[in-house]
């Protein structure tokens, strides 16, 4: 129906829902600000004023419809048949056995500023969202593609030092700098790339801790471009898609709390960057999720179990390798100009090794390959110590001893178990 | 030799400066199995490697369908036709037979999927009864058999096969060649079997070239070297 459809020429039916949900939200929001955002009574003294605002109400209503397209857009990339769904007589399987906690972890970390509305406790959140962002991208690297890469770091050094810099340099305002910075660190996993396609196993690991070292060591020493490891500060926050977060000055430009009408409180800063960092995650989350589903998701797997069957299948173990180097750092880049974006602040004091090392063991601890295995261990490695800032001294002593533990019996990782993707269709099959 | 479906002309190449293959020449017509028998060492793996394009070639050429493949790289010969089944099975453990089979299927249609999957597990029963399970889990057999179907889910028109027999039951040696008879027969696939196990390939082969020290050194249809008193003496006398 659908094909015959195209056949003709119409539009592609996404486009039709698409537009038909818009023109009807269209209308709701039209019913809705009309009288709420349109029309205001003003006391003039001697009575009452009515004064109109239609460009506020004409501005509601296109970012409802232009939400709406998005939404729709977004629901049909979501459940668009992968190439895998649309091998006949198949069935691909989703993980399913950790759907509903994963759900509950998101509905959980949705309304955390409301449950621990402390500056403390959402600060700590967005550091552990950070890790879980990064663990998400090295996870891609390591886990599905079986890279072992001690160099992760750098990447995340490349994030956050292409905002840093882009700011100072050109003012670039971040919401210009993430993408940027995101393509330049995967350009530098290419870089990385190229020259150890031909490594693996231990050989690649050295190359690769020689590689976040290489990065660390120029940005010390890059004293003109860098300030070496004086660091860079004074990096612009940034703002609420234009309006800056702050105390309103006169004369200024209008500010959050300003434009929507609410006392200033240095609170609602550290909230959208928690949220900020929440969808930066959630977004690398999904992102992975769908591309396991591709070939290329499943070729980085089938590359971590073997290279030569993977040739021998006639797929190019250069493009899967390059790909996943790519991608793993373009997350890493990302989650790195969040990094400077919130601290103000980057030195390459943060990208020392130590920081790879956790990013690795959060994606080992948790079982490589597994996304919610990262979300656990990144809780277990970044939360449980702030915890206990009280044992202070024993801190490494435990760390030490936990990590022994997870080796002696879980060695396959906290949640290792890979699912199955695919079952056949029951019935069956299909006339051929 | 414009007739062949493979030819190989004066293939001279190795790992590193020692060259195991010393100007390798040989064909294979479509429809037949060709065996490459020989003792260890004497080069038939790197052959199977070489046609693959992995090792390079240095001299000499390979042709296949009338076409130069000598420089095309390894992951494109898939798409041309010709499949590898590499020595010591190397299936993917950790996915399930189901998921290894359909890695076989990347490089073609996927409207071909299901009756391809069919025809391996019609072939291969008992990859349809463990179709769930892990591909490390089964027996050393059943993973060949794995092998064996996740490369015809590719579609090959020329099979090559490193050594399918290492390791297994003789019984079970027996069910896999009388399958690749039958791959050979019913599917129309072209066979190069590359054996230590030399009885069964020759008994199996239309054909058959034994390989010392990296040259083919006696060239004769199966039956007629299984006659051969110096291959009976050489690799089938208490071998086997």
């Amino acid at each position: 129906m659908s094909a015959r459809l195209l056949k003709h020429g119409a539009p592609s039916p996404v486009l039709v829902t698409a537009i038909r949900e818009a023109a009807l939200t269209g209308l709701l929001v039209v019913v809705l600000a009309v009288p709420f955002l349109g029309l205001k009574i003003e006391n003039a003294g001697n009575g009452l004023l009515l004064e109109t605002r239609w460009p506020a109400a004409f501005i509601a209503v296109g970012l409802a419809m232009g939400g709406r397209v998005l939404l729709v857009l977004g629901r049909e990339w979501w459940h668009r048949p992968a190439v895998f769904d649309r091998f006949p007589g198949t069935v691909f399987l989703s993980e399913r056995p950790l759907w509903g906690l994963g759900m509950a972890g998101i509905l959980l970390a949705l309304f955390l500023p409301l449950l621990l509305p402390n500056r403390y406790a959402i600060d700590t959140a967005t550091t552990l969202l950070i890790y879980v962002m990064l663990g998400w991208g090295l996870n891609i690297v390591v886990g599905l593609a079986g890279l072992l890469d001690l160099g992760y770091v750098a990447f995340y050094a490349v994030g956050a030092y292409s905002y840093a810099l882009l700011s100072l340099y050109f003012d670039y305002s971040f919401w210009l700098c993430l993408p940027l910075a995101g393509l330049l660190a995967a350009l530098f996993g290419i870089l990385l790339g190229f020259p150890v396609l031909r490594l693996r196993g231990d050989y690649l690991a050295i190359v690769t801790l020689g590689f976040g070292e290489i990065i660390r060591v120029v940005l010390t020493n890059w004293n003109t471009l860098t300030h070496g490891s004086q660091g860079i500060s004074g990096i612009p926050r940034p703002s609420f898609f234009g309006l800056p977060f702050g105390v309103a000055v006169e004369g200024g430009p209008v500010t959050f709390s300003a434009f929507f009408g609410i006392a200033h409180d240095p609170l609602h800063r550290v909230i959208f960057l928690y949220y900020l960092i929440l969808v930066l995650a959630l977004g690398t989350n999904a992102f992975t999720l769908r591309i396991r589903r591709l070939p290329i998701g499943r070729a980085w797997e089938a590359l971590r179990e073997d290279e030569t069957a993977c040739r021998a299948l006639g797929l190019d173990p250069t493009t899967i390798k390059l790909s996943a180097f790519a991608i793993g750092a373009m997350f890493a880049g990302l989650a790195g100009s969040f990094f400077a974006a919130r601290q103000g602040f980057v030195s390459p004091e943060s990208f020392a090794f130590l920081e790879s090392a956790i990013i690795l063991a959060i994606v080992v601890l948790g079982g490589m390959g597994s996304q919610t295995g990262v979300v656990v261990a990144a809780f277990v490695l970044v939360v449980l110590p702030e915890w206990f800032r009280d044992f202070v001294e024993y801190r490494m002593f435990l760390f030490g001893a936990a990590m022994v533990a997870v080796m002696l019996w879980r060695p396959q990782g906290l949640l290792s178990h890979r699912a199955p993707t695919l079952r056949l269709s029951p019935g069956p099959a299909p006339p051929h | 030799m414009a007739e062949a479906m493979l030819a190989v002309e004066g293939v001279h190449a190795g790992y590193g400066p020692r060259l195991a293959l010393k100007g390798v020449d040989l064909h294979i017509d479509r429809g037949e199995i060709v065996a490459l028998i020989g003792s260890n060492g004497a080069g038939k793996s790197t052959l199977l490697m070489t046609l693959c394009g992995h090792p390079r070639a240095k001299q000499g050429r390979i042709w296949f369908e009338g076409r130069d493949i000598t420089r095309v790289p390894t992951h494109d010969l898939v798409r041309c036709g010709l499949v590898q089944v590499p020595e010591g099975r190397r299936i993917f453990s950790r996915m399930t037979v189901l998921e290894n089979l359909q890695m076989g299927a990347l490089t073609s249609d996927s409207r071909h999927f299901r009756p391809d999957l069919d025809r391996v597990f019609a072939l291969f029963p008992v990859l349809a009864e463990r179709r769930a399970q892990r591909g490390g889990v089964l027996s050393g057999g059943e993973q060949q058999m794995l092998a064996i179907g996740r490369a015809l889910m590719s579609r090959p028109r020329l099979l090559l096969l490193d050594e399918p027999s290492l390791g297994l039951a003789p019984l079970v040696v027996r069910k896999i060649f009388a399958t690749l008879e039958e791959i050979n027969a019913g599917e129309g696939v072209t066979i190069l079997l590359v054996e230590q196990n030399a009885y069964h390939a020759l008994k199996l082969a239309f054909r058959g070239y034994v390989m010392v020290n990296g040259v083919i050194t006696l060239t004769g249809t199966g039956s007629g070297l299984l006659a051969n008193p110096e291959i009976r003496a050489a690799y089938l006398e208490g071998g086997g």
